[in-house]
């Protein structure tokens, strides 16, 4: 068995974004956090990869570091390569990056209010874009925002383009930053928790857009969550992260049907469900662990209710998960010492 | 220059920027209070701010500790303006001698008292008078506002320097308690406005709709729930507001409207210091400082308790 | 918006008739007879005195003497000095240009080093460099402001021989240059203090992480981004410290002995001319009223998310 990247496993074309052994801490008063410890993953064209994680997992520290808008200080990335159509962007000219930013690769973020400049109305916004990126007038910027906000189906673009993020709904609001991410046709998008902050029949609408859109300018799409409702429908593969590692990888119906990490057969038990009516929830006990103070050995392990000694002292490496008989399963892994007993039961 | 004004006008729309407060790490009152000692006691500017203060404080009560020497006691025999004695410490010819032969080290260590006596008062006087005009106009709102409100905008459009001088005037003997009337009358309306607004965004809070709810009377809810969660802002302002008022207490002095001979305070010292500036710039030199050094020292503890009772700054 | 400066000038009308009262209640409280002091060490007829009185209606309670005043104010009429007989506007229409001209300059030095020392500052705020400008601009804080312009004639009138330590009736813009960098030093330092803290703060918000992200140029995200956000605090309090700069005009005034209304305030206070001392401090309180509501209209159109109804 060798140490695999099974994000890769079945794209032949080669990956428009890979990341690889990727580290990222954070210099804090009470010690060196380390957000990122060793990730790697891959997104091809039209492909969505969903990033799981709780909060503190290191899944919107490693987005950011992709996308180059870490705060350096207090961060650093010791080591690590991100490679945007082959080439390490970690090695690129600041100028270099910022070009490859909004026009290559764009993002959406998770609260669209504090996100969008308060000040600026969103028809100047969105065609900053233009005017910044392609040298276009401010008449034809503007007649670019209208087109794009008709695109991510705003009413009334037109009358609206002049109006300010605070005079949108929240779910208004979302399409702005999406029609944002989408001016100049990226290659690839970023999502960082997208529909977490808008009402549930809003998030399915957003979501939805979200993925027609992708289909069609096909794009590759990295999808931040820590909701696993939200992935199932339109991811094509997931990676589960823990403190800062990927602890799982699969493809997306897979991971429902037979998880091969207990962190995920634990996520996957948490979600209530119609059949289960009357019993108690499960819930992982604990809590995610202090990133200046990741336990040794696997860091799941103070939670983990099958951790045995080897657990407290060996951190398991991502291996490729087979079938009972040997037969590989493309793109599967676990970084569990236990994955065998976990998927077979 | 208006100082305590300064501080009146400047803290308002610096702390008041338009976005609505993002999180919702604001209401956990009794914490705030040992999660901000915890904070000070780290803060070198607060250690520093606060060991000067307690320095003043001493000198301004015990100032027999600093000098044996008489502040009114005018020795000839220096009348012609001895120049320091640097070696000399806490001798009274330590800083020189003023035109008529008194010593200069006395006079500053004697003149702490008056104008550390003024301020502290000024701002406790202006404490509880703006505490209790802001709390009254914010809890009760609707009429009752309208007026305390357009009366705190009455006294506040008069510049407090000018205010002063025309009150100061109208009396022919400035004792120290007129000084300290006369600036406490016009210099509460910041208060106000402070304790106004706190108490504006508290009334919202849940504990006091409990509280309401539950059938607690007025005066309880307004001295056991509100007070306490509104005092925060008031007492950073009344920090920083005190530092002003010994500035005040001096510029009223310098310009001959403050406190008179043969009483013993820094502005009397810097107002007869004036006169002297060509011939002997440590007459004024010396009490300038002592007025800038306790100035720097309440607004010192002032930004330092602000930031630690500002979880937003955190 | 309209019925929000509507309603704004109606509360400013209890405001001016509560403050120009509280200023002429003092005048009239204050000890000594402008009319005996007329006299000097001579000594006159009483009934001369009661008649001369009468004459100016200072007799008259109180509140009719303030109808008085109010009603001539409202005609253009702001009195009349006692002693030298002339009109108070007169002495206003001379003095307040100059105090004007002194407020102006300072403002201008505290806006241009103000606002540069504060974005300086907070574009990289709690480094070495960040924290000596606050240190700098706590030391402007706690020098009284008479203090400093001791030291700036001290140093550049006596020890140097720059300029001159008074200013000259005419008060020429270059005469004025220390006398408003003084004036202006504490609200520089106050005005660099906020912007370091309105810069510091937008630059850690979100939408200066979406700036980023967008891919634009460093120059445009602070420049437009970052700035217009900070500057709205900043604006704001500037408008207020307008009316401030010309109270600390008055001490700025008796230093450099210039002949500005803080000059004439003392001269009248000294001689109990009531009319003349109303009259500019209402004149500064109706300054001060005007630049309040011009700021609040101002955080309006800087700020689209404030709405006044």
């Amino acid at each position: 068995m060798t140490i695999i990247d099974n994000t890769t496993a079945d794209v032949p074309s080669g990956p428009l974004l890979e990341v690889r052994d990727l580290h990222v801490e954070f210099h804090t008063r009470d010690g060196v956090a380390k957000a990122v410890n060793g990730v790697n993953y891959s997104v091809s064209a039209g492909e969505t990869l969903a990033v799981l994680g709780e909060s503190g997992s290191g899944k919107s520290v490693t987005a950011q570091a992709v996308m180059g808008i870490l705060d350096m200080p207090p961060g650093r990335i010791p080591r690590g390569e991100i490679f945007f159509r082959g080439q390490d962007m970690l090695k690129m000219s600041n100028e270099e990056r910022r070009l490859i930013r909004g026009q290559k690769i764009a993002m959406i973020f998770q609260d669209a209010l504090s996100s969008l400049n308060p000040v600026l109305s969103v028809g100047y916004q969105l065609g900053e874009m233009f005017r910044v990126h392609l040298g276009l007038s401010k008449k034809e910027a503007k007649a670019r925002s209208i087109e794009l906000m008709d695109r991510v189906r705003i009413p009334a673009a037109r009358e609206r383009v002049n109006d300010y993020p605070h005079q949108f709904s929240g779910g208004m609001r979302q399409r702005i930053m999406i029609a944002m991410a989408l001016a100049l046709e990226p290659d690839l998008i970023i999502a960082d928790e997208p529909t977490t902050a808008l009402d549930v029949t809003v998030q399915a609408q957003v979501m939805d857009l979200l993925a027609e859109l992708q289909r069609e300018y096909h794009m590759g799409l990295i999808l931040i969550t820590h909701d696993l409702g939200v992935v199932a429908d339109v991811a094509d593969k997931i990676a589960v992260m823990y403190a800062g590692r990927i602890v799982e990888t699969a493809p997306v119906h897979e991971l429902y049907k037979r998880p091969a990490h207990p962190y995920t057969r634990g996520l996957l038990d948490s979600i209530p469900r119609l059949d289960q009516k009357g019993q108690e929830l499960y819930a992982i006990k604990g809590l995610p662990p202090n990133l200046t103070r990741i336990p040794a050995g696997c860091a799941f392990n103070p939670r983990c209710p099958a951790a045995q000694d080897i657990c407290r002292t060996e951190i398991p490496a991502l291996l490729s998960v087979t079938e009972r008989d040997g037969t590989e399963l493309p793109g599967r892994g676990s970084a569990c010492h236990f994955w065998k007993e976990t998927i077979h039961g | 220059m208006p100082e305590a004004l300064k501080d009146t006008v400047k803290e308002l729309p610096g702390e008041t920027p338009a976005a609505p407060p993002a999180d919702g790490r604001v209401g956990k009152p009794r914490s705030l209070w040992s999660d901000a000692w915890h904070d000070l006691r780290r803060n070198p500017l607060f250690v520093v701010s606060a060991v000067l203060i307690l320095f003043l404080l001493t000198m301004a009560a015990f100032p027999q500790l600093f000098t044996s020497a008489d502040p009114r006691y005018a020795d000839l025999a220096n009348h012609y303006l001895q120049k320091p004695n640097w070696g000399h410490l806490f001798a009274p010819d330590w800083f020189g001698y003023d035109i008529q032969g008194r010593s200069i080290y006395t006079r500053v260590v004697y003149g702490a008292r008056a104008s550390i006596l003024v301020a502290v008062v000024v701002t406790g006087l202006v404490t509880i008078l703006g505490t209790a005009v802001g709390m009254l106009a914010g809890y009760f709102g609707g009429w009752v506002d309208t007026i305390l409100s357009r009366i705190t905008d009455i006294f506040f459009a008069v510049p407090f320097i000018l205010g002063a001088m025309v009150v100061l005037t109208s009396f022919t003997e400035r004792s120290i308690w007129v000084v300290i009337l006369s600036l406490a009358f016009l210099g509460w309306t910041q208060i106000a406005r402070v304790a106004r607004g706190s108490v504006l965004t508290i009334k919202q809070a849940d504990y006091v709709m409990a509280a309401k709810a539950l059938g607690a009377s007025t005066s309880r809810i307004l001295l056991r729930h509100i007070m306490p969660n509104a005092i925060a802002p008031v007492i950073v302002v009344a920090t920083i507001a005190l530092g002003g008022y010994i500035s005040a207490e001096a510029t009223l002095s310098f310009l001959g409207i403050g406190l008179a001979e043969p009483a013993v305070s820094w502005g009397v010292d810097i107002s007869s210091g004036q006169e002297q500036l060509r011939n002997a710039e440590f007459v004024l030199i010396v009490p300038s400082v002592m007025v800038s050094i306790t100035v720097l020292a309440f607004i010192m503890l002032g930004d330092a308790v602000r930031n630690a009772l500002d979880p937003k700054l955190r | 918006m309209g019925r929000y400066v509507a309603r704004r000038l109606l509360q400013m009308i209890p405001v001016f008739l509560g403050s120009t009262l509280l200023v002429f209640a003092m005048m009239y409280a204050l000890p000594g007879d402008p009319v005996r002091a007329l006299a000097g060490e001579q000594t006159v007829d009483p009934a001369q005195i009661a008649a001369m009185k009468k004459d100016l209606g200072l007799d008259l309670p109180l509140w009719h003497q303030y109808w008085n005043y109010l009603t001539g104010l409202f005609q253009g009429d702001f009195g009349t000095q006692i002693a030298s007989g002339r009109p108070v506007a007169d002495i206003i229409s001379e003095a307040f240009p100059i105090t004007v001209r002194l407020t102006l300059f300072a403002f201008a030095f505290t806006v241009l080093v103000g606002i540069s020392i504060g974005v300086f500052a907070g574009l990289k705020a709690d480094t070495l460099r960040d924290r000596a400008l606050l240190v700098l601009t706590l030391l402007l804080i706690s020098v009284p402001s008479f203090v400093l312009g001791f030291l700036g004639q001290y140093f550049f009138a006596f020890q140097l021989g720059w300029v001159d330590p008074n200013v000259s009736v005419e008060a020429s813009w270059d005469e004025l240059f220390l006398p408003a960098v003084v004036l202006g030093s504490l609200s520089l330092a106050y005005v660099a203090r906020l912007t370091r803290t309105s810069v510091a703060e937008n630059l850690r918000s979100d939408y200066m992480r979406t700036a980023v992200a967008k891919g634009l140029p460093r120059r445009r995200i602070i420049g437009v981004h970052l700035m217009r956000n900070s500057m709205i605090p900043v604006v704001t309090f500037l408008g207020t410290d307008l009316g401030a700069l010309m109270g600390g005009a008055v001490v700025t005034e008796g230093i450099f002995n210039i002949k500005g209304v803080g000059y004439n305030i003392f001269d009248a206070l000294r001689h109990r001319e009531g009319a003349t001392v109303v009259g500019i401090v209402t004149l500064i309180v109706v300054v001060y009223l005007v630049t309040s509501l011009l700021v609040d209209l101002l955080y309006a159109v800087l700020d689209p998310r404030i709405r006044y109804a």
